[in-house]
């Protein structure tokens, strides 16, 4: 019988990507839909003298405009997550308003909304829109919003910081063992600010039907439950069971499509003020100003070591922009999801980071791809090879001093780190040597030798990163601040055909979840793919679900089916039993059927599922139907690992970095579609390596965006990028069923700092020791003239 | 994104595109590839009433050889130009400056007309237009004049056509000893510097886009050649002011400036 | 201002402002929805169609001005359900993920492979230069690419 599980399975959705017929939300129109056009701030930081809306509201074609003075000006977007002051005070946090009413506190936030008959007629109206500004002196970076006299993003507070929080050993431990190290590296760089550029834009269409009570909200979102209970239960307080969020197809997220935006709120409660649908879709432009952005640390390390090059303290001092205002998942990224990563995969003994986190003239920082774990290896493995060049040693050596030895969780405990959390099972060693190898280390720093000596400016980078992904156990998240249980559900109807639907809460934008779900939910049933639908999407349908971001689908959401396989194997045998007229524990499931040990008596699947839905001749007491939904919470994250290798060459001219080769050994535990999993590799390591040499969202001093197009946000192309080459190590997962760790964020993780190492590498002989991302031909140029 | 109301004419001659300019002065517009002035008119930057588009005039889209010239029509799109056979036998540094605009896309749509008569500072035909020699060859209600390539740049998006004139051509003399490099802005691909160099004998002429908010011919570079042979590229911004952005700041566009130039002077 | 041009080997007719974008038009008045908006400054190609024949940015061109002509979209390029060999290529090497670029993608392909049948990596890569895909790190839509060429070289 044909097998799925571990095979390169081509994805069932191409063929309706590949004619053009994905449904995006942007595509769809509904009878007497409505469009719609924001009048945003031009000002990074303004009062809000006046706004006059009457030569909109009469043009015609307008069907109403609202601002902030109307009764949606008392709704706000909540946030998700809650980080406290390390001394006890609760984290500050500002309403977020569905439309700026008095202050302005980033480009882009909306004042008003026009909604007219046609997209073209509200885009005309909102020019009509007057708002008289007066202008604030504003602060976009987050060291200068701490400083005193810094303008001011929140004016009830005494300073901008939405908290002050700390993780690890106690500071005075570590600053002692910094001061009695045989070694210190120190650092001082900004994780500068990137925009996640899904080539979708952001589109909503909320509509709302007076005769059944109901609103449907279709949105471009990576989790349509939890946008669901965060508009009902905290933006607009309206009953969440007369709402139903849809989204099919949608067009990339990379962490941006998580949250609940201002303008899905402001959509729904507009709809059923006008009484008909309405759409709004994002331009280019209004994303680079109103998506969430990632990154945006500003970090000063130190990192100490005794005479072999083991690591003996690390601490580190960041200043973290949140924007100005709270993000859904905002707090996290540069604490839980930042700082419990510290530990990286070595044996470091005594780490401490502290973070103060300022609200900043900006727009929001939220998690992107990796959410504050690339900022943490890019730390670690930043400093890493920095130290092994002051100590005269080889990068790759210092790794292997420092690793934590292999464990596989099972019969090896897990590895419990200094910064609260306990690895599951990796063999960091491996994969390091397996890139090496892949690489030719050796070769390369012969042929790196011969070519300085002609002048040419050739470097390799080495990062070993670890990640916590399958976010996340309900009870850990929730003692760290979360306000949701971050459980997955997974539902699984089997037709009485013995055809199978299986709801999942994740939610695929990219992933290919039709694909991947119904090869391990075909293999554990024993039957054939075709017989297997992958629902998800919409809340109508799907019971209920937390969505897809921190590479959790399969392993959180992947669990949570397999859950219901069971308890679906489990009742099939007791209809089997029965109709074999054996006892259950005589049989065995294999192949699609019920078979009586040592017997050629059997039932298959499709019998046992039928008769569960024509139960003439049933068990007694037994319940008819084949159905179970079942929540599956995890009980730790997930650590993939990997090592990831560039190769560059400087131009010394221009200072143009050319990548060269880029190696990488991922171990993302067991792996069910080997194609999807290189796929989901190749495209994080190039957002990775887009952030190291070419994105850069770049604030002036009054706020004003200068990078808020394609024409100055520089986005990898397919030429300013080679081959990836790409292998595995196999450590499995040994908490969830499938042994999975999940694959989604590892490449845009691991790629950064070994971008830079490289290009610093290249450089090393001329005396460059660090150079600030993104490594533009212009700073590589400077670094090189100093 | 959408622009804002216009209205929209097809000139079938360029006497009725020169009519409808007079006529509407300045709400009017000229658009052939639209690939300058449409993202403009998308941000609302550019708020043209009439849109009077050429690109159906016949005759405006031909390259044809004129004695010691090499005539292109206004109309021609970059990658009419990259892909002539004309182009790339005596004039090839044109098909390589029009290689280096924008992707296969773009050049499909662009013209070289529109490209000229937008004079984006970082655009690339500039540099060559002006190290050729070229004649910028205009139509307007006086009639037909030439326009000699030094004196087409005035400033940023600034050039030497009345409000009633259009480009119809562009004259080049047939050169096959030149040549173009460009360091690309890695957002846009436009130029943040791009040299053209066009050698005669020991003589050599240097067109240079990218760095100043106007092209020029550097002409201390030029001067210094005979003597100083590639190192009289250190001249490559003698005089000139040279702009400054988040890619390149003064410093650092000075520098490729005289990189590009000796680039091109030893191409 | 009337307009008629032959999309995908059909004729429409519309009557439409002149500020309506070709990409527009396809999508919200031929409800050619296959052909997608991603900026707004030609830079990320998933507008691309077939003017005539070449690959153009649909949403850097008014419909008015293509006016009288042949385009081809997305929606063109299969023959009812079987796949052209570049749409073939994408799905053979998962040259696609969120599949929001991936029309723009077949598109230029096309226009590549048409007038360089046998491209080398590196003219791949450049012919790619108009075209932003951010899910897939270009590896595969480059052998996707691969794959077609030799198909349709065969």
């Amino acid at each position: 019988m044909e097998t799925f599980i571990g095979k390169s399975i081509k994805r069932r959705e191409d063929d309706r990507f590949l004619k053009g017929a994905g449904r995006y939300t942007d595509d769809i129109k509904l009878k007497g839909m409505t469009h719609s056009a924001f009048v945003r701030s031009p000002y990074a930081h303004a009062n809000i003298i006046s706004i006059d809306v009457s030569e909109a509201q009469n043009m015609e074609g307008v069907v109403a405009v609202f601002t902030g003075n109307d009764a949606c000006g008392a709704f706000g977007v909540p946030c998700g997550w809650q980080v406290d002051f390390k001394n006890g005070e609760t984290m500050r946090e500002p309403l977020h308003p569905l439309l700026a009413k008095d202050v302005i506190r980033h480009v882009g936030e909306a004042v008003a909304i026009v909604i007219a008959e046609t997209q073209e007629l509200a885009r005309d109206a909102a020019e009509l829109v007057k708002v008289k500004y007066k202008g604030l002196p504003a602060v976009t970076d987050p060291k200068k919003a701490m400083e005193a006299g810094a303008p001011k993003v929140h004016d009830q507070w005494p300073d901008n910081a939405a908290f002050d929080w700390c993780i690890g050993n106690d500071r005075a431990a570590v600053e002692a063992a910094l001061a009695n190290a045989h070694h210190v590296t120190e650092m001082e760089y900004k994780n500068h600010r990137v925009a996640p550029n899904a080539i979708e834009p952001r589109s909503y269409i909320a509509s709302y039907d007076v005769n059944v009570d109901k609103y449907t909200l279709y949105t471009s979102t990576q989790n349509p439950h939890l946008i669901r209970l965060l508009l009902c239960a905290f933006a607009l307080g309206i009953p969440e069971h007369k709402v139903r969020i849809v989204s099919y197809d949608v067009g990339g997220g990379f962490g941006s499509k998580i949250y609940h935006y201002t303008e899905e709120a402001l959509l729904t409660w507009a709809s059923k003020e006008i009484g008909r649908p309405i759409k709004w879709t994002s331009d280019r432009s209004e994303a680079f100003l109103t998506d969430a952005h990632g990154r945006d640390h500003v970090v000063h390390s130190k990192m100490g070591f005794d005479k072999e090059g083991k690591i003996v303290a690390h601490l580190t001092d960041e200043y973290c922009a949140l924007g100005a205002y709270l993000s859904t998942f905002a707090p996290a990224v540069p604490t839980y999801l930042h700082g419990t990563l510290f530990q990286g995969v070595y044996t470091t003994p005594l780490i401490h980071l502290n973070v103060v986190a300022p609200f900043t003239h900006t727009v929001a920082v939220d998690a992107y791809r990796g959410a504050g774990r690339p900022e943490a290896t890019y730390l670690l493995e930043r400093m890493l090879s920095k130290a092994a060049k002051e100590m005269n040693m080889d990068p790759a050596e210092l790794r292997f001093k420092n690793f934590i030895p292999p464990f596989d969780g099972v019969t090896q405990p897990g590895f419990q780190t200094q910064v609260a959390l306990q690895y599951d099972s990796g063999n960091y060693e491996g994969v390091l040597k397996r890139g090496l190898e892949m690489l030719g280390y050796e070769d390369f720093r012969k042929e790196q030798a011969e070519a300085r000596k002609n002048g040419k400016l050739l470097g390799v980078g080495i990062s070993t990163y670890i990640e916590g992904c399958g976010i996340a156990p309900s009870a850990v998240v929730g003692a760290l601040g979360a306000r949701a249980g971050l459980y997955e559900v997974g539902h699984v109807r089997v037709q009485p055909t013995g055809k199978v639907s299986v709801f999942t809460g994740a939610h695929s934008h990219g992933q290919g979840h039709e694909t991947v779900f119904a090869q391990f939910v075909a293999d554990k049933l024993g039957i054939a793919m075709d017989d297997v639908d992958i629902v998800h999407g919409d809340t109508d349908q799907v019971a209920f679900g937390m969505g897809t971001y921190g590479s959790r689908s399969l392993s959180v959401g992947g669990s949570a089916i397999i859950k219901s396989i069971d308890k679906i194997l489990e009742k099939g045998a007791k209809i089997a039993a029965h109709k074999l007229e054996a006892a259950e524990e005589d049989l065995v499931y294999a192949e699609g059927k019920w078979t009586v040990k040592g017997t050629d008596k059997s039932i298959s699947f499709g019998d046992v599922s039928l008769t569960a839905y024509v139960p003439h001749d049933y068990p007694e007491g037994l319940e008819p139907g084949l159905d179970f939904s079942s929540f599956y919470d995890p009980s730790n994250f997930t650590y993939p690992f990997g090592t990831h290798i560039a190769v560059v060459e400087v131009c010394a001219d221009t200072g143009k970095v050319t990548l060269q080769r880029f190696v990488a050994c991922d171990d993302v535990g067991n792996v069910m579609n080997p194609m999807i999993v290189d796929g989901q590799i190749h495209g994080g390591v190039v957002q990775g390596v887009g952030q190291a040499l070419l994105e850069e969202v770049v604030y002036d001093d009054e706020g004003q965006m200068i990078t808020g197009s394609y024409m100055d946000y520089a986005m990898p192309r397919a030429d300013d990028i080679p081959m990836i080459e790409t292998d595995r190590t196999v450590t499995p997962c040994p908490h969830n069923p499938l042994g999975v760790k999940g694959a989604g964020e590892a490449g845009a993780i691991g790629s950064t700092p070994a971008v830079v190492n490289a290009v610093v590498d290249a450089l090393a002989h001329l005396g460059v020791t660090d150079i600030q991302m993104p490594v533009t031909p212009q700073r590589v140029w400077k670094a090189m003239q100093n | 994104m959408i622009p804002a109301k216009f209205d929209y004419i097809k000139a079938s001659s360029v006497q009725e595109a020169i009519g409808l300019l007079d006529e509407h002065g300045f709400d009017a517009k000229i658009v052939s590839g639209g690939h300058s002035l449409i993202p403009a008119m998308k941000l609302r930057l550019s708020r043209p009433e009439v849109l009077i588009d050429i690109s159906g005039i016949s005759g405006m889209n031909t390259i044809t050889e004129e004695g010691n010239e090499i005539v292109i029509g206004a109309s021609c799109t970059h990658a009419d130009i990259v892909k002539s056979d004309l182009v790339n036998a005596k004039l090839n540094m044109l098909a390589q400056t029009a290689k280096c605009i924008g992707d296969i896309q773009v050049r499909n749509r662009g013209t070289i007309g529109g490209s000229l008569a937008h004079a984006d500072p970082s655009a690339d035909y500039p540099a060559t237009v002006l190290a050729c020699d070229a004649t910028i060859v205009v139509e307007g209600k006086e009639g037909s004049r030439s326009i000699a390539a030094t004196d087409f740049f005035l400033g940023i998006f600034t050039t030497a056509l009345a409000e009633d004139e259009l480009i119809t051509a562009i004259r080049f003399p047939k050169v096959t000893t030149g040549n173009y490099q460009k360091f690309f802005q890695s957002a846009s691909r436009f130029a943040v510097v791009g040299v053209a160099v066009v050698k005669e004998g020991d003589a050599v002429k240097v067109g240079v886009t990218g760095v100043s908010d106007t092209p020029y011919r550097a002409t201390a570079v030029e001067n210094a050649y005979a003597a100083e042979g590639s190192k009289a590229a250190e001249h490559a911004t003698d005089g000139v002011e040279v702009m400054s952005d988040h890619f390149a700041d003064e410093e650092y566009r000075t520098h490729l400036a005289k990189v590009f130039v000796k680039k091109a002077l030893e191409a | 201002m009337q307009i008629t041009m032959k999309i995908n080997g059909q004729t429409y007719s519309h009557d439409v402002e002149p500020r309506i974008s070709l990409a527009q038009y396809l999508r919200e008045t031929v409800d050619l929805t296959g052909t997608h908006i991603g900026c707004d400054t030609s830079g990320c190609g998933a507008c691309t169609v077939h003017v005539d024949g070449a690959a153009v940015k649909s949403c850097t061109l008014l419909a008015v001005q293509v006016n009288g002509s042949e385009i081809t979209t997305i929606e063109g390029m299969a023959n009812g359900s079987e796949l052209h060999p570049i749409q073939e290529g994408f799905k053979e090497h998962h040259g696609l993920q969120c599949g929001f670029c991936t029309p723009g993608m077949v598109m230029t392909a096309a226009d590549i492979l048409k007038n360089n049948p046998n491209p080398s990596e590196a003219e791949i890569r450049e012919g790619l230069e108009g075209n932003f895909c951010r899910c897939t790190g270009y590896h595969n839509i480059v052998k996707s690419i691969q794959h077609a060429a030799e198909k349709l070289n065969a």
